[in-house]
């Protein structure tokens, strides 16, 4: 058969079992989008921002589990990407993200739309290529997906010239789709060390990570949980791996986990960590983090393992796998005196939730939701003080239920993740809580979710202010709030209107309850819109550079 | 053969041999450059047929470096990492071209 480079790569990707691709054409993609044209089995989903093809790209790969892909020209087209890939690598979510680039002959010249693609995607991506020539796609393609899904997760890029795009080739046949790389061995003479050290622990922590979730190693998690007595915390990455109401969770811990999570772990005399990396933000200051506790620490990443902390066990592998070998040697102890200490501290020290009855405040709007939804709902979060209340105060109950900007933090992903998440899964309902701040970052894409008629419900959270950092100004900063509120009021019942969505405002109503039953029963997008005090805060928290210990407020 | 001290830090030297394409200088010299890791020597040369390279990097043997060589061992173009005290004496002879 005879296909010139763009045509293979569709070919591939078809092969790949793509059916999805999102993206915004361009000068130099433009052979690509041909090629892309003659697909039955792709459907490609234009974005109306390149970052908002990224994130719903993302939003695919976090509900699946599998890579998914995002497409832009060169120049601006690759740059606007950047951070939908920097975010994904943060979290480790597989992402094949293809540009087309200038001409072969004309790179390096300051080309019209060229910019150094390769050189910019180096420090954001697990690995990169620019493809000089057209046969090399053979082999880029497979391997693209095999990095991206194999060991620890991450998103990959590939850049393609718009020459090596339309030469042609004669091929045979095409290359296999590509496999993820075997898992690594187990050391058993390790899973026998850190099982020791779990049965002699009396005051063991099991702490889960996005890593767990990746690993589909949720199921195995809550087992090893049980069969111990392990009170289990979780990482803002972790939410959904044991369900929030098991007896033994600890909910999130960290900057605003609950006091009685964050006095639990100080009481810790062992960490059982997986999947997890130890972010700033999860254990406050390093040095003061569970003073007295061991730690066990198994990732599939071994650059992870004594990255920040030193563990005593050390485990390189699938967590899955070695959860798998682990519980056969971990003793049945239900730790009754331990877990009962913890439960004295939960009630004690719960999660304050102040206005959590009225369903237009922050922790009564997320509630309020909350029960009017089961867990086959999917919520995704922009980034900001809603994030933080809904990370709270949200029952997570199934891995792959939540989506949040966790390393990178990225105002903007909210919306166009929740459109990837409910084109993927279309039977699902797909919440984006949002705030006005994030919102603006990425509203455009409200045209996406109307052409795409993807069934989400942003439910805006509107303080008419960037909250979290009104938030520290307030707290940290002598109370002198600058650039963080917005001085005119928008209109986004408008916006929302323009864009063609359905509107339903939680402000004009009598009963508030009722419209957001009805919104969220109502196919298709939706804005529910609903105002928030601005000095409202997410608390408990803990103070920049502070211990977990050191918590204010709640 | 004794590795060369300034204060009390040991430099090293790391022998990593890479697959030799366009850009695996920029992987290699990015990664340590944005962990603020200082490299105080670098050599690359094509070995063999010319499909793998050898890079020499003359570095400080602090507390970071364990993390750094996990980190060079995650790189896909990385075929491998050896560390050396500084007896590989590549940079030493290569100094008088240096005067």
């Amino acid at each position: 058969m005879q296909l010139n480079g763009a045509q293979l790569i569709v070919r591939l990707l078809e092969q790949q079992g793509i059916t999805r691709i999102a993206g915004i054409p361009g000068g130099a993609a433009l052979p690509l989008y041909d090629a892309l044209s003659q697909s039955t089995k792709i459907h490609h989903v234009l974005a109306r921002h390149e970052q908002g093809a990224g994130f719903m790209a993302q939003g695919m790969a976090r509900v699946s589990g599998k890579a998914a892909v995002c497409i832009a020209s060169s120049g601006p087209g690759a740059t606007n990407l950047v951070t939908a890939i920097a975010d994904a690598k943060l979290d480790s979510i597989p992402l094949v993200c293809i540009t087309g680039q200038v001409p072969s002959s004309m790179i390096g010249t300051d080309a019209f739309q060229e910019v150094d693609t390769y050189g910019i995607s180096i420090p954001i991506t697990k690995h990169n290529w620019l493809v000089r020539d057209v046969w090399d796609l053979l082999e880029v393609i497979p391997d693209a997906f095999r990095l991206a899904e194999s060991g620890r997760p991450g998103p990959v890029w590939v850049d393609v010239p718009k020459d090596v795009l339309t030469a042609v080739i004669e091929l045979e046949a095409l290359p296999e789709p590509a496999c993820r790389d075997p898992l690594p061995l187990v050391e058993a003479a390790l899973v026998e060390r850190a099982a020791g050290l779990i049965n002699a622990a009396r005051t063991p922590v099991l702490y889960l990570g996005g890593g767990v979730i990746a690993a589909e190693a949720c199921t195995a998690a809550v087992a090893l949980a049980e069969r111990a007595g392990l009170p289990t915390t979780m990482t803002l990455m972790g939410l959904g791996a044991m369900p929030v109401d098991h007896e033994l969770s600890l909910g999130m811990l960290g900057m605003h986990g609950a006091r009685y999570t964050n006095y639990a772990l100080e009481e810790a005399d062992l960490l059982i960590v997986l999947g997890a990396r130890f972010d700033d933000r999860a254990i406050g200051n390093a040095e003061k983090f569970c003073p007295n506790a061991g730690i066990i620490h198994i990732d599939i990443d071994p650059a992870e393992l004594g990255k920040i902390k030193r563990p005593n066990v050390a485990i390189h592998g699938d967590v899955a796998r070695v959860l798998e070998q682990l519980s056969t040697k971990v003793l049945s102890n239900p730790r009754r005196e331990w877990v009962a200490r913890v439960n004295e501290l939960k009630r004690a020290h719960p999660l304050a939730l102040p206005g959590v009855e009225d369903p237009r405040s922050h922790y009564g709007l997320v509630r309020a939701v909350a029960d009017l939804l089961d867990d086959e709902a999917v919520i995704a979060t922009d980034v900001g003080q809603h994030q933080m209340w809904v990370a709270q105060a949200y029952p997570f109950r199934r891995a792959r239920q939540w989506l949040t900007s966790g390393g990178l933090g990225t105002m903007g992903f909210g919306m166009p993740a929740a459109i990837g998440a409910a084109l993927e899964q279309p039977e699902r309902t797909v919440v984006c809580f949002s705030g006005d701040g994030s919102l603006k970052m990425n509203i455009q894409e409200m045209d996406t979710a109307v052409e795409e008629w993807a069934n989400i419900k942003v439910v805006l959270m509107n303080n008419q202010s960037l909250g979290l950092v009104h938030q520290q100004q307030d707290l940290f900063y002598g109370k002198r709030i600058f650039s963080a509120d917005y001085r005119r009021h928008t209109n986004f019942q408008k916006i929302a209107e323009g864009f063609g969505m359905q509107v339903f405002d939680l402000d004009q109503t009598e009963d508030p309850r009722a419209l957001l039953a009805q919104a969220l029963k109502t196919p298709g997008p939706c804005l529910i819109h609903c105002s928030i005090d601005v000095n409202q805060k997410v608390f408990p928290m803990v103070p920049p550079g502070a211990a977990n210990t050191e918590m204010i407020g709640g | 053969m004794n590795a060369e001290v300034i204060g009390q830090v040991h430099k090293v030297v790391l022998e990593l041999t890479v697959k030799n394409h366009a850009g695996v200088m920029s992987h290699v010299c990015g990664l340590f450059a944005r962990r603020a890791f200082n490299v105080e020597g670098i050599l690359c040369m094509p070995v063999g047929d010319g499909a793998e390279s050898r890079i020499w990097l003359l570095v400080y043997d602090d507390a970071r470096l364990p993390q750094m060589i996990a980190q060079l061992e995650k790189l896909e173009d990385v075929i491998r990492v050896e560390r050396h005290a500084a007896n590989r004496r590549v940079f030493e002879r290569l100094e008088e071209f240096f005067l």
